[in-house]
């Protein structure tokens, strides 16, 4: 199968401090790859380096998307290629609607107009998904929105953009047990269309539904481990321990 | 890696152009007590407007400039041309307006505005108002909407506007108040009878097209109990190398339940003075609606004023100022709560970039016996680049313990955490820039007349596209 994203020895840090030391992944297409480690390792920072987040600085290393290298390139030029990056905690834009937002989106990436019943449709179809009420599009972008609506509001975004790679940063943490199965609803979803997936988490909750292909552990800034699914049930089981002596 | 961000000037070619005026329709520069003669002569004003005149010049020339507020110093008024002889007798068809008039404003969109979505429409060109429509059906309701000068001539309003004329602005109040009572001229005078709701705007347009010229328009505008009406004034100028001073004035007087919504859009030119008074007299349970958007001008000194005057009278103050290179743009909004439970509600927006500056003062006057009123106060300013700055001065002076009265003010600068968010979603970052800055106009911009407001949503796309580098 095609390579999707690889990455090589990527070197990522935050002001003066080195936060990732080494990384390599690869992710073919269709896969789907779940990031584990405990907190601090740089699992999100690995996320935002592949979006380009102008906080982390690339100091060494190499990004390639469907054989291309992007480690040059812009955020909105890697979205326009087909990566979504999915954030923890979304920042509020009053004033836009979360519809009209991804309407723009979709126009951009598309360089074509999107007609508005198209659109309409389609939101109707993924409100359905997610089992939120349509009118969830017409509030300005997760302004007031609770915890689980930005997490809903975000596997909505990648519904509605449906790009190549999705990177799932903590999606499922500080949901409640329905909240978690909706969202992991709406990512299967996503699978089942032929998406390939990255899926950043702390707790396992959110894989009970999807088919992984691979598990990697991520500790002090570099990958310490990567099996198949099985390792997801034993660090269920044992922690993070074993795995990073 | 940090680059700064610099936006581009507003494109204002749409608007720069103009017609040359003829040295001698020009009533001679700088003010004196026999150029105010000649004005009065050339209006052949009544007794009591001649005197007027006069005693405001003489109070023109007795107080200070403002000492508060941007620099007015590259005004000078030796220089500013006070009075234009009219080239044309007010038309009320459009076909009899002059060649060159008729093209300024049709190339403003007027009449076309007029023919689309409104009661009637006035259009000033420099000193007199050139063009004068009213629907005939609004006419039938007793409606009337005309130029002052029209109407001081009619035996029925000849009174009631001897009775309210700069009585709610009077020349003692400042220097320029003075000077608009010494050298007022054209403008609109709007009278709405008991009851009738005119449910389709009147509009009027003022045209500055003379260089260093000054405009002092004078809108009059009297509705009676229980009538609503929907004012909208629009305002430009091409640029000239001279300043040239807007000192208008805007008295509104709103009767018993009666709700007056009074939205102006002011264009002027990057070199323009725009010191402009306006003051609603509110009744018992009346409302006025000020909608404000300041777009243009060199310096503005703008704080629309209302006076809550009866039991349960309302204000509502929504504004935006968009301020960019050369720009100094003072503006706000003034309440005064003269009756119990009365409210006011002040919302603005302000941006600023290239350099621009914009100040928000706001006042709200609770006197001891308005008890039970209400005041709510929330200002929000965005500067686009680290060149640009905003600044807000509230004031409140409460004289009652039994009043709500809360404020908020926020300024800020566009988070790049912000534009990375929209820009991880495939938006340039132009395009993500731009859509948060219409985002933050939202609120104020969706009160605008709607043509204004999409006109405000290309004016912010058409700044923020191709302009980062």
């Amino acid at each position: 199968m095609q390579s999707l994203l690889k990455i090589e020895n990527l070197h990522v840090s935050v002001g003066e401090k080195d936060i990732l030391k080494g990384v390599d992944l690869e992710i073919k297409q269709g896969e789907t790859h779940v990031l584990m480690g405990p907190n601090g390792a740089g699992k999100s920072t690995l996320g935002h380096a592949i979006m380009n987040d102008p906080k982390y600085e690339v100091k060494e290393g190499k990004i390639f998307f469907e054989d291309e290298d992007i480690t040059e390139e812009s955020t909105d030029k890697r979205a326009q290629k087909g990566i979504f990056l999915s954030f923890q905690d979304p920042i509020a834009v009053p004033g836009i609607s979360l519809g009209n937002f991804v309407r723009s989106a979709l126009e951009q990436g598309t360089k074509t107009h999107i007609k508005l019943w198209d659109f309409k449709k389609k939101t109707k179809a993924v409100c359905e998904l997610l089992n939120m009420n349509e009118s969830y599009a017409d509030r300005d972008l997760n302004v007031g929105f609770s915890g689980g609506e930005k997490k809903k509001a975000e596997i909505f975004q990648l519904l509605m953009l449906n790009p190549k790679l999705a990177i799932l940063d903590e999606t499922d943490s500080g949901l409640d047990v329905d909240a978690v199965k909706t969202v992991s609803e709406g990512v299967k979803e996503f699978q089942k269309n032929g998406g390939t997936l990255l899926i950043i988490t702390h707790s396992t909750r959110i894989l009970d539904n999807l088919n992984v292909d691979k598990t990697h552990i991520l500790f002090d800034g570099k990958i310490v481990k990567t099996e198949g699914p099985e390792l997801v049930n034993q660090i269920n089981e044992k922690g993070f321990e074993d795995f990073i002596k | 890696m940090k680059e700064k961000t610099y936006v581009k000037d507003i494109d204002e070619s749409i608007y720069d152009f103009r017609f040359k005026e003829d040295e001698e329709d020009i009533l001679g520069r700088g003010i004196g007590a026999d150029l105010i003669d000649e004005i009065s002569k050339e209006k052949n004003d009544p007794e009591w407007m001649r005197n007027f005149r006069q005693k405001s010049l003489e109070l023109f020339h007795k107080q200070r400039m403002p000492q508060w507020g941007p620099s007015i110093e590259g005004l000078d008024m030796d220089r500013i041309v006070t009075y234009i002889r009219p080239k044309a007798k007010m038309r009320n068809k459009w076909e009899d307006v002059p060649e060159d008039v008729k093209k300024t404003f049709e190339r403003l969109g007027i009449p076309q505005a007029e023919r689309e979505s409104l009661s009637g429409v006035g259009a000033q060109y420099d000193s007199e108002i050139v063009y004068h429509n009213l629907r005939s059906e609004v006419e039938k309701q007793g409606v009337v909407y005309t130029d002052l000068e029209t109407a001081m001539r009619n035996p029925r309003f000849s009174e009631m506007i001897e009775k309210h004329f700069m009585k709610l602005v009077p020349p003692t109040d400042h220097k320029f108040a003075a000077l608009h009572g010494a050298v007022w001229s054209g403008g609109s005078f709007v009278y709405v009878p008991e009851g009738v709701k005119v449910d389709i705007p009147l509009q009027s347009y003022f045209r500055l097209n003379a260089e260093s010229a000054g405009q002092f328009e004078h809108t009059l505008i009297i509705i009676e109990k229980n009538s609503y009406l929907h004012f909208i004034e629009g305002c430009s100028a091409p640029k000239y190398y001279a300043a040239s001073l807007h000192a208008g004035c805007v008295e509104l007087y709103i009767g018993e339940n009666a709700t007056l919504r009074y939205s102006t859009i002011e264009n002027w030119s990057k070199n323009m003075y725009n010191l402009n008074t306006k003051r609603a007299l509110v009744e018992k349970g009346g409302k006025v609606e000020w909608i404000s958007g300041s777009f243009g001008s060199h310096v503005s000194y703008l704080y629309p004023t209302s006076v809550l005057n009866g039991d349960g009278a309302v204000s509502e103050f929504t504004g935006i100022t968009f301020s960019g290179d050369g720009q100094d743009l003072d503006t706000g909004a003034k309440v005064i709560h003269n009756a119990p439970n009365t409210s006011s509600y002040m919302n603005t927006r302000s941006i600023s970039k290239s350099g621009g500056r914009n100040t928000f003062r706001s006042e709200v006057i609770v006197k001891p016996q308005a008890k039970g009123s209400k005041s709510s106060v929330s200002c929000a300013s965005l500067m686009l680049d680290s060149i640009s700055g905003s600044d807000t001065i509230p004031v409140m002076d409460i004289r009652t313990k039994d009043a709500d009265i809360g404020h908020e003010a926020k300024i800020g600068r566009i988070s790049d955490e912000a534009v990375f968010y929209l820009m991880s979603r495939g938006l340039s970052e132009e395009e993500a820039k731009a859509l948060i800055v219409s985002g933050f106009a939202e609120n104020v911009s969706k009160e605008l007349p709607v043509e204004y407001a999409v006109e405000m949503n290309n004016l912010i796309r058409m700044e923020m596209v191709g302009s980062i580098g």
